[in-house]
């Protein structure tokens, strides 16, 4: 079993680990201060449970972070829908799901002026999905490509510049689907023309024909911790949905694996940062904030221990080594950033419908 | 003043008794398992849950081939997988009690349930590498000459049986185990005494009277195999969805807790239904 230490991402990520380890599913409390004076408690993803990323904030602060991390948004909404307000004080959040949660008044608006926008990726600031009504309610952190990664040995990396090589029977039998359906509608809507932040109900019929034709092809649909287990171990040569997520880490163990951005371009993801408006602490709670957004603390992120991908902050290049930034796919952003676009933010009707599409692509 | 009989305070005593576990079982599953039921009659529209009595998600689960496929995937590889286990357990069970020495199948068992000793998980994910097409199988039998291409026994259905099978046979070979050494020796002499052979003797005096360990074996694999998502989900590559694993799509992003709820109520129903089948060999007195 491969298990990345650094490279693996993304929510159904979360779900292998927790079983793997029964403590991931209880909160994660990163050592701290002895005798902290206070307290921060953080709904985020895995990569935040770092100690390496957390410690220097606490020490730094004399505060205890009390981290728990959560498997999809569904999962985070329902734990605070079962928390008392004032039990969380930082979330994070999958960035096309902020508006979801600025809806259901969850987030506080963090004033312009405390955030380092202009040093964020421009392409990654998303105001659309961040602010509301000209009020930021969170700032993205990280981001990286659900794209296609690949055996470069075992396939022609030419090939792997045209999406549509996902639904044509060249690599029948060898490629695994990584099992996240917004990311993968986008791969698809993308390889058929189509833009993710334009998709309608009248684009499903076309797209889940192209998904059935990528199953019939396909050996599996897999989470993150079996997708990269198949594709390091030669049981499929090409993971679509992967990225430098998936072979960061691997790069130095596993040189064969590659991924790259089609011509047709990529799906981005990216989690944004907020503070919780119920919070009592909102003061230490945007300290936290700012220091995960600094150019320090954005470095010791894209380089955390449950995956690495690219920090959101622009400086954080400067506290990052040459073999980090080569991993990481540094000097290549602009091009991948003008080639990709956002996942899919279905409404909730546009989403049960991609979600039917997707079961039953895996159900054909 | 009214005085208390030895009924009535036998009565009390029995419920006193009775009452921490009844209001265990009231606390940790009646009340969830009504929240639950009531949750399943409500729906989610436009990303909000509504709180109005109705049947949308049931007609949905028959109305969706996909979901409906989920219930009979499950109970398709739910039954492939009590079948084969039962049949692989017994012989292991019988060969334990029958021709072990005593004083070695105390160590016969431990070595039976040692698997039980790793992480479910790490198991599975061992079993995807052990059947994977570079893995210990095919690589043996491309060696051997026995075959020319890989075999396709990883991320599949064979994939989850198998995973499953060797993780019920344990289970089902101690609840014969535990059935066949309590059988007294003078059922058989009995009947080797009434002129039956080996094979009559077995057919017709053992096999009935370690029925109620095969089935409290199968009933437990049943139930365990029918709710489980780790398995199918690591070894059997999303080929096919059982509804576990269905569920738990519904949780994933979209919080659509009421058609989880629908769906974990009709796996409870067809739990339900595999213990009405078994009911009479799922008593604990002996007959």
């Amino acid at each position: 079993m491969i298990i990345s230490v650094n490279g693996v991402s993304m929510r159904r990520f979360f779900a292998s680990v927790a079983e793997i380890s029964i403590a991931a599913v209880s909160i994660v409390s990163a050592p701290a201060p002895a005798f902290a004076a206070e307290e921060l408690n953080a709904l985020v993803w895995c990569d935040h449970t770092d100690p390496a990323l957390v410690e220097p904030f606490e020490k730094a602060n004399d505060v205890k972070v009390n981290l728990k991390d959560y498997e999809g948004t569904g999962a985070a909404l329902s734990i605070l829908e079962q928390s008392q307000p004032g039990d969380w004080d930082v979330l994070v959040i999958d960035g096309v799901d902020v508006q979801r949660a600025v809806g259901l008044d969850l987030l506080a608006e963090i004033p312009a002026d405390k955030l380092p926008t202009a040093d964020i990726f421009p392409e990654v600031r998303m105001e659309a999905n961040n602010m509301k009504d000209g009020k930021t309610y969170a700032v993205t952190e990280k981001f990286g490509y659900n794209t296609i990664s690949y055996d470069k040995t075992k396939v022609d990396p030419a090939d792997m510049k045209d999406l549509s090589i996902i639904w044509s029977d060249k690599y029948k039998g060898r490629i695994a689907l990584y099992d996240y359906y917004l990311p993968m509608i986008g791969l698809v809507a993308l390889g058929l023309g189509k833009k993710t932040a334009e998709l309608s109900d009248a684009d499903m019929p076309a797209i889940a024909e192209k998904l059935s034709e990528m199953k019939t092809m396909s050996k599996q649909v897999s989470d993150v911790v079996s997708s990269q287990t198949a594709l390091a171990t030669g049981e499929v040569d090409i993971l679509v949905g992967g990225g430098e997520w998936i072979t960061a880490a691997l790069s130095g163990e596993k040189p064969n694996l590659d991924w790259t951005v089609p011509d047709q371009g990529a799906v981005r993801w990216a989690q944004s940062i907020g503070v919780m408006k119920a919070s009592k602490k909102q003061d230490l709670a945007l300290k936290f904030v700012q220091y995960i957004v600094s150019p320090e603390g954005q470095a010791r992120l894209a380089t955390s221990s449950c995956y690495w991908a690219m920090p959101a902050n622009m400086k954080a290049g400067e506290h990052l080594t040459d073999a980090q930034k080569a991993a990481l796919r540094w000097n290549d952003q602009a091009e991948y950033l003008k080639k990709t676009q956002l996942y899919p933010i279905p409404s909730a009707e546009l989403d049960q419908k991609m979600q039917d599409a997707w079961t039953d692509m895996m159900q054909q | 003043m009214s005085t208390m009989t030895l009924e009535d305070t036998e009565r009390r005593k029995a419920w006193g008794f009775v009452a921490p576990a009844l209001l265990w079982t009231i606390a940790f599953f009646v009340v969830p398992f009504l929240f639950m039921a009531a949750m399943s009659l409500w729906s989610r529209q436009s990303g909000q849950i509504v709180r109005a009595w109705n049947l949308d998600n049931y007609i949905a689960f028959f109305a969706k081939d996909s979901l409906f496929k989920g219930l009979v995937n499950s109970l398709e590889i739910t039954l492939i997988v009590t079948v084969l286990s039962v049949l692989l357990a017994y012989p292991l069970a019988w060969i334990i009690a029958e021709r072990v020495p005593k004083r070695f199948q105390r160590l016969a068992l431990i070595m039976a349930v040692l698997p039980f000793w790793t992480s479910y998980v790490v198991r599975s994910y061992s079993w995807l590498l052990v059947l994977s097409k570079n893995g210990v199988i095919n690589q043996t039998l491309m060696t051997l000459g026995l075959v020319s291409e890989p075999l396709e026994i990883a991320s599949n259905r064979t994939a989850t049986v198998i995973g499953f099978v060797h993780f019920f046979v344990m289970l089902l070979t101690l609840t014969i185990y535990a059935n066949l050494i309590q059988l007294s020796p003078n059922y058989r002499r009995a009947a080797a005494d009434l002129g039956a052979n080996a094979l009559q003797t077995f057919w017709h005096v053992i096999l009935p009277l370690t029925l109620p360990g095969i089935m409290t074996g199968a009933f437990l694999t049943f139930v365990l195999c029918i709710g489980d998502y780790v398995t199918p989900q690591i070894l059997g590559g999303n080929n096919e969805l059982v509804l576990p694993q269905i569920i738990m799509l519904q949780l994933g992003r979209r919080a659509d807790f009421p058609m989880a709820a629908a769906l974990s109520i009709i796996l409870m129903l067809a739990v339900t239904a595999a213990y009405v089948l078994c009911a009479r060999w799922l008593k604990i007195e002996r007959a």
